[in-house]
C-alpha cells in the first residue's frame, strides 16, 4: 500500500507543457522544445502599433514569405539561450587566448608598416559592416514571429556585436590602444573609394522592409560571399604578406561562419521546400541582390586576393544555393 | 606606432567596442533608416552624450552568463532528479507559479520581441545595443522560466498552457494588455514604460520579497531563476535610469512628455502589481514580508529617493502616487477576494486563509485586516463549511485600461467602490478609478481599441456562451483540475498523498 | 528626507567577501539578512572596492564579476576599472 501511494505521487501527471504535447506528443520534452515553441504572444493583441497600424503586433504579414507554420523552421544546434552561450563562451576562450598571446608577444606591432596599414584598410572596416549585420538581426529578431526563427537571429545580431568587436581589437593591438588605428580604418570606410559601394549596400540594406528578405541578403547572400572570401581566401593571401599572425585573430569567425551556415541552409531549405510561391519569392530577392553584393566585394578582392577569388566563392554560393532550388550568377563562372 | 600595448581600461574600451563601430550614413537618409525615433516628439540633440549604462563587450557576456546558466540549469537538473517539489512548505505555494508562468513569463517573452525591436530603432548606437544586451536577456528570462516550471508542471495542474492563457483568460489581459500598451507605443516611450517605470520603480516588488519568499517556501528552482534572472535586471535597471536621465538633459521640451509617461505608466505598472500583493500575501504559506512593507521599501523609499534625484530635471513624483500608497493597506485583500469568487474561471486555486495567516495580516495590516477584510473570510468560511462555497456567477466589470474588474476602492473610503465612466464618441466606457479614467483621455483612439475579454464573451468570440463552455474550451482550463477551490482540489489531495507517505523526521532524506 | 542606496546579492560564498569588503569601505552601511539573499543600504553613497575585494578575496577580481551575484540595486552607477559605486548625489 505504502509502496503504491509512493509511486503515485512521484508519477508524473503530464510530460510536458500543452502547446509542447500538441505538436510532439505528450512525452518528455527536450529543453529546446520547451524554450522555443508558441511562446509569443498570437492573438486578441489589444492595440495596432503606432509606428506601423497597418499590422498587429506579432503580424506574419510583415514578410511577403508565408509559411503554413512558421515554427517549421527550426535550428538544427537547438540552441535556446542556455545552449547559445554555452556554446559562444567556449569559443570567445580560445579566442581569448588568442588575442592574449598576440598582444603579449606583440606579433602586430612586429609587422612592417605597410602591413599594419593594409590591415586598417583590408580588414578592420569589416567591423562597420559588422554592425550593419547587427543592426538588421535585432530588427529581424524583432519581427520574426516563431520563437524557432526569431531566436536565432538575436543570438546572431550579438554575435555580429562580438565579431565586429574582435574586428576592432586587431586595430587596438596595431596602434597601441590610442584609437589611431580605428580612426584610420573609419575613415577608409567612409571616404576610400574601395569601400563605398559595400558601404552603399550595407546602408541600402538597412532600409530593406521585409524581414525575410533581409535576412537573406544578410545572413545568407552578403556572408556567403564575404566570409569565405575574406576569412578563407584572404587569409591565404595575408600569410603571403608575412602576417600570418592575423590568422589567429579570425579564427573566431571562421568557426562562427560554419556555425551560422548550419542554421541559414536549413531555414532557406524549409522556406523554399515551403512552396512554389516562396520559391519564385527568394529567387526575385536573390536575382536582385547576389550582384550587388558581388560588386561590393569586387574592389576588395581585387586589392588583395584577385577576382578569380571571389568567383570561386561565387560558384561555392551558387551550388550551394542550388540544393535549395535557387540559381545565383556564380554557377556560369 | 609600434609601442608597448598598454591595458584598456573598461570606458575606454567599451567606448571603442561598441558606439565608434557607427557612422554617419551618407547613402540613405538617416531618417529613412532610422524612420520611428521622431514620431513622439522626443528631441535628441546629441547622442554622443549617452552613457553607457553598463559596459559589457560580447566576450565577457558570454562568459559570465555562460557561469550563469551552467549554475542555473545544474540547480534545475538536481530539483528534477530529486523531485524538489516535494518539498515544499505546502502545495497552496504553487499557486504562486501558476500565476506567475501564465502572467509573468509572456511579458518576459514579450519584453524580449520589443527590446529586439528598440534595439534597432534608435540612431544611437549605445543605446541599440544596450537594449539588444536586454532583448536576449529576456530571451533568457522567458526560457529559463519554462525550463524551472517544467518539473512543477509534471506533478501540479494549471501550469500546462501559460502562453495560450495569456492570450484569452480574462485576468491575464491585465498583463498582456499592460505590454501591448508599451510595445505598441514608440521607443522613447517603450524605454519610458519598461526599463524606467517597470524594470527601475517597480519590478524589484515582484522579484526581490517575492522570490525571497520562494526561498522561505523551499522552492529552490524559482528562487535560482528568480535570482539569476534578477541579476540581468541590476543591467537593465541602469539602462532605465540612464534612459530617463538622457531624454530629460537632451531638451527641455521632452520634460512634460516624460512626466505624462511617468505618470502613465507608474499607474499602469501599480495596477499590473496589484496581481503580485496578492501572491506575496496570500499565496507564500511562510510569509517574508507583506506587500505593505515591500511597498514601503521598495517604492516609498527607493522610489522616493529616485524621485527626489530627478527634481533637478523638473520631474515630479507620478501624479497617483498617493493613492497607490494608501492602497498599500487594502490592495492584496480586495484582490484576493475578488479572486476568491472568481476561482471557477482561473487556473489557480483559492482557499480562505489560515488562522494564523489571519492573524499574520491582522499584525501586519493592523488598522484595514481585522475592520474591513476578516470578518469577510470568516463569512466566506461559515458558508463554505455549510457546503456553499462562494463563487460569483456574473462576470466583472473591467476597466478599460488597466482590465482589472472594477473592485477598488476610492483613497480614504475603504467601503466606497472606486468607479468611474465617460462617453466618448456615443460609446460609454468603464474605468476601475480615475486615474485609468485620465489615461482613457489623454489617449482615447488606442483605448478604445481594447480586447475586453468580457465584452468578448458577450460578443460570442471566445468559443461559447457560457462561462463553461469558455473556460474549457476557450482558456484551455481543465474544469475540475485547474480550477475551484484549493481543499479537496487534486493538488491538494496528490500533496497529502505526497506527505502521507513520509512522516516528518525523514522528510530531509530524499536526496 | 533619507535618501538610501542599495545594493542585494545573493546569499552564497561570495557575499560573504563582498559584504565584508563593503562594510570595510562603508562603516555606515546596514546590512540585512533576508530569505536567501543580503541587502545592503547606506544613505546617499555606497561604494565597492576592487582594491578591498581582492584583498578579501586573495586574487584577482575584476569588477564585473560581481554581475554574477547582485540581485538588485537602487542609485545612480558609477563603474570603473577599479570601484563600483551606488549614489544619490
Amino acid at each position: 500500500m505504502t509502496i503504491e501511494i509512493k509511486t503515485n505521487s512521484v508519477e508524473p501527471i503530464r510530460q510536458t507543457y500543452g502547446h509542447i504535447a500538441r505538436r510532439f506528443g505528450d512525452k518528455p520534452a527536450t529543453r529546446y522544445q520547451e524554450a522555443s515553441y508558441d511562446l509569443e504572444a498570437k492573438t486578441n493583441f489589444h492595440y495596432r502599433p503606432q509606428w506601423d497600424p497597418d499590422y498587429e503586433l506579432n503580424d506574419e504579414r510583415r514578410t511577403a514569405i508565408r509559411m503554413e507554420d512558421w515554427y517549421a523552421v527550426t535550428d538544427p544546434r537547438q540552441f535556446y539561450y542556455g545552449a547559445y552561450v554555452g556554446n559562444r563562451a567556449k569559443m570567445q576562450e580560445a579566442a581569448e587566448t588568442s588575442y592574449g598571446f598576440c598582444d603579449k608577444r606583440n606579433l602586430l606591432t612586429r609587422l612592417p608598416e605597410e602591413t599594419r596599414h593594409m590591415l586598417l584598410r583590408l580588414l578592420v572596416p569589416l567591423r562597420h559592416l559588422e554592425l550593419g549585420a547587427n543592426m538588421n538581426n535585432s530588427k529581424i529578431a524583432g519581427e520574426a514571429t516563431a520563437t524557432t526563427v526569431s531566436q536565432m537571429h538575436i543570438y546572431q545580431a550579438m554575435d555580429r556585436l562580438g565579431i565586429g568587436q574582435y574586428l576592432s581589437r586587431i586595430a587596438l593591438m596595431i596602434d597601441g590602444t590610442t584609437g589611431a588605428g580605428l580612426d584610420e580604418s573609419k575613415g577608409y570606410w567612409m571616404d576610400d573609394a574601395l569601400w563605398q559601394p559595400m558601404r552603399k549596400l550595407v546602408e541600402d540594406t538597412l532600409v530593406v522592409q521585409d524581414w525575410f528578405e533581409l535576412t537573406l541578403i544578410q545572413n545568407v547572400l552578403m556572408d556567403g560571399l564575404l566570409f569565405p572570401l575574406v576569412y578563407e581566401k584572404m587569409d591565404q593571401w595575408w600569410e603571403e604578406q608575412g602576417a600570418e599572425d592575423v590568422s589567429m585573430l579570425t579564427e573566431f569567425m571562421r568557426d562562427w561562419y560554419k556555425d551560422s551556415q548550419r542554421w541559414t541552409n536549413a531555414m532557406v531549405k524549409v522556406v523554399a521546400g515551403e512552396s512554389e510561391a516562396n520559391l519564385q519569392q527568394l529567387q526575385t530577392w536573390a536575382d536582385q541582390w547576389e550582384p550587388e553584393i558581388y560588386n561590393a566585394l569586387k574592389p576588395l578582392a581585387e586589392a588583395s586576393v584577385g577576382v578569380e577569388a571571389l568567383n570561386e566563392v561565387r560558384a561555392q554560393l551558387a551550388t550551394r544555393l542550388k540544393k535549395f532550388g535557387l540559381n545565383t550568377q556564380g554557377v556560369s563562372a | 606606432m609600434a609601442v608597448k600595448n598598454k591595458k584598456l581600461n573598461l570606458k575606454d574600451k567599451y567606448q571603442y567596442l561598441t558606439r565608434d563601430m557607427a557612422w554617419e550614413p551618407s547613402y540613405q537618409k538617416k531618417e529613412d533608416i532610422f524612420p520611428d525615433e521622431q514620431f513622439e516628439g522626443i528631441k535628441i540633440t546629441d547622442w554622443s552624450q549617452w552613457e553607457d549604462p553598463f559596459r559589457l563587450t560580447m566576450d565577457a557576456y558570454w562568459k559570465y552568463q555562460a557561469e550563469k546558466e551552467k549554475k542555473l540549469y545544474a540547480i534545475f537538473d538536481a530539483f528534477a532528479q530529486n523531485n524538489g517539489h516535494q518539498n515544499i512548505s505546502d502545495a497552496r505555494y504553487v499557486n504562486a507559479l501558476k500565476l506567475f508562468l501564465t502572467g509573468v513569463s509572456p511579458l518576459e517573452h514579450a519584453a524580449y520581441q520589443g527590446y529586439a525591436k528598440v534595439g534597432r530603432q534608435f540612431s544611437g548606437a549605445g543605446a541599440r545595443v544596450a537594449c539588444q544586451m536586454q532583448a536576449i536577456d529576456e530571451l533568457r528570462h522567458s526560457q529559463t522560466q519554462q525550463h524551472a516550471m517544467s518539473h512543477y508542471n509534471k506533478h501540479f495542474n494549471g501550469l500546462h498552457d501559460a502562453a495560450y492563457m495569456h492570450d484569452r483568460v480574462w485576468f491575464l489581459s491585465v498583463p498582456k494588455s499592460f505590454f501591448d500598451d508599451a510595445r505598441s507605443a514608440g521607443p522613447f516611450e517603450f524605454l519610458t514604460a519598461i526599463s524606467f517605470s517597470f524594470e527601475y520603480v517597480l519590478t524589484n516588488l515582484l522579484f526581490v520579497p517575492f522570490m525571497s519568499g520562494a526561498a522561505y517556501n523551499g522552492d529552490m528552482a524559482t528562487v535560482t531563476f528568480g535570482f539569476s534572472a534578477q541579476s540581468d535586471e541590476a543591467r537593465h535597471m541602469t539602462l532605465g535610469l540612464e534612459v530617463i536621465k538622457f531624454i530629460l538633459e537632451q531638451h527641455e521640451d521632452n520634460v512634460p512628455i516624460v512626466q505624462r509617461w511617468i505618470d502613465k505608466w507608474f499607474w499602469r505598472g501599480f495596477r499590473l502589481l496589484s496581481l503580485v500583493s496578492m501572491m506575496m500575501d496570500y499565496m507564500l504559506p511562510n510569509k517574508v514580508m507583506s506587500w505593505a512593507e515591500a511597498w514601503e521599501v521598495y517604492y516609498e523609499q527607493n522610489g522616493g529617493a529616485l524621485f527626489k534625484d530627478l527634481e533637478r530635471y523638473g520631474i515630479r513624483p507620478p501624479k497617483y502616487q498617493d493613492v497607490a500608497n494608501d492602497a498599500k493597506h487594502h490592495l492584496s485583500h480586495q484582490l484576493w477576494t475578488t479572486f476568491y469568487q472568481y476561482s471557477q474561471a482561473t487556473n489557480f486555486h483559492t482557499w480562505i486563509p489560515e488562522k494564523e495567516e489571519m492573524d499574520w495580516m491582522s499584525e501586519k495590516y493592523p488598522e484595514t485586516f481585522d475592520k474591513y477584510y476578516r470578518p469577510r473570510y470568516e463569512y466566506l468560511a461559515k458558508e463554505a463549511a455549510a457546503g456553499r462555497r462562494f463563487y460569483n456567477n456574473t462576470l466583472p466589470q473591467l476597466c478599460q485600461v488597466c482590465q482589472v474588474p472594477t473592485l477598488f476602492t476610492e483613497m480614504g473610503a475603504p467601503t466606497k467602490l472606486s468607479h468611474r465612466q465617460l462617453v466618448h464618441e456615443g460609446e460609454r466606457y468603464h474605468f476601475c478609478s480615475e486615474a485609468c479614467c485620465d489615461l482613457f483621455k489623454d489617449e482615447p483612439e488606442k483605448y478604445v481599441q481594447a480586447w475586453l475579454p468580457v465584452h468578448q464573451i458577450y460578443q460570442g468570440n471566445c468559443e461559447g456562451a457560457d462561462v463553461e463552455t469558455v473556460v474549457q474550451k476557450y482558456y484551455h482550463i481543465n474544469i475540475g483540475e485547474d480550477n475551484f477551490e484549493y481543499v479537496g482540489s487534486p493538488d491538494h489531495k496528490h500533496w497529502l498523498s505526497i506527505k502521507g507517505q513520509k512522516p516528518a523526521d525523514q522528510s530531509k532524506d530524499a536526496a | 528626507m533619507s535618501q538610501l542606496v542599495f545594493i542585494a546579492f545573493q546569499d552564497n560564498d561570495n557575499a560573504r567577501y563582498m559584504v565584508e569588503a563593503i562594510q570595510e569601505d562603508n562603516p555606515e552601511a546596514e546590512v540585512q539578512h533576508q530569505p536567501a539573499m543580503i541587502r545592503i543600504q547606506a544613505e546617499k553613497r555606497l561604494v565597492i572596492n576592487r582594491e578591498t575585494m581582492e584583498e578579501k578575496l586573495g586574487r584577482d577580481w575584476d569588477v564585473q564579476e560581481m554581475l554574477i551575484d547582485v540581485i538588485s540595486i537602487g542609485g545612480n552607477v558609477d563603474e570603473d576599472d577599479d570601484h563600483f559605486i551606488l549614489e544619490w548625489k
